[in-house]
């Protein structure tokens, strides 16, 4: 196989409204497991982290398993997919690293900004929570990763979509700020 | 109008995908006589009262859910998650 160039979805410099910083993530690698019924105990013993009870985020050294919908986590920062061979007959394992985008959101009016295109109360929300839900029309996983500051990931095809979005957001409580 | 989740807590309605009544839910055999069929696909009660009808949590957890509502005072009286009921099925 030829080697291939990994390139951000992006590549875009960080911008700031009212305290408020958009910026693209280093691209980590995200396998989705999928792990068959009855199995996901078994998963989680494999890769030595509890598999994540929804909407929670198990987190050990570097990876970290984010719950990412019914019966689905993605290891996020892990071993790649290739060297996964001990869940074979316990899940189903797809390597999605190309087909997500990482934004990071921090600052004190995070919660502001994106109360305008999440429908989430996410006031009080803590490191270990994660939420499945939408940025607008599109598919959001969202991180909390301790106070005013979150992870965004949707999908890589609507990257610029997310980031033009969520910046028009910021510039907007920006100007109510005054 | 917010909806429960099962798995992600309750949730604003515009997460959630109507697909119909419950009833889509009990498919007759595939031997079942025209009547059973033409019933399933196309006769629908239009109560006004209690109802139950599938929803996809298609920005979200990505659940069937079958949803107990009331039409006339707009109450949700609960939401199951299709899986477990068919999980409740089997080991019966």
């Amino acid at each position: 196989m030829p080697d291939l160039i990994a390139k951000p979805a992006l590549g875009a410099v960080a911008v700031t409204h009212a305290g408020c910083t958009l910026a693209e993530a280093a691209a980590l690698t995200i396998t989705a497991l999928a792990p068959f019924p009855g199995q996901a105990a078994a998963v989680g013993a494999e890769l030595g982290l509890a598999f994540p009870a929804p909407n929670t985020v198990s987190e050990g050294g570097a990876a970290r398993l984010v719950w990412a919908g019914r019966d689905l986590a993605f290891l996020i920062g892990g071993a790649a997919p290739e060297r996964l061979a001990a869940l074979n007959g316990l899940a189903a394992v797809t390597d999605q690293s190309d087909a997500w985008v990482t934004l990071t959101l921090t600052g004190p009016p995070t919660v502001e900004v994106l109360a305008r295109l999440v429908p989430l109360d996410l006031r009080g929300t803590a490191r270990g929570q994660v939420f499945r839900t939408g940025l607008g029309h599109m598919p959001l996983v969202l991180i909390a990763e301790g106070a005013d500051s979150f992870t965004l990931m949707t999908f890589r095809s609507m990257a610029r979509t997310a980031w033009h979005e969520i910046e028009e957001a910021m510039v907007k409580v920006a100007a109510r700020s005054f | 109008m917010r909806l429960t989740c099962p798995l992600c807590g309750p949730r604003d309605r515009r997460e959630f995908y109507y697909y119909g009544a419950a009833v889509y839910l009990d498919r007759p055999a595939a031997d079942a006589p025209p009547e059973a069929w033409d019933e399933y696909l196309h006769l629908r009660d239009n109560p006004a009262g209690v109802t139950q009808d599938l929803w996809y949590h298609e920005q979200g957890c990505g659940s069937w859910l079958k949803v107990t509502r009331n039409t006339v005072t707009h109450e949700i009286l609960a939401v199951d998650a299709v899986s477990a009921a068919d999980a409740a099925e089997e080991a019966r």
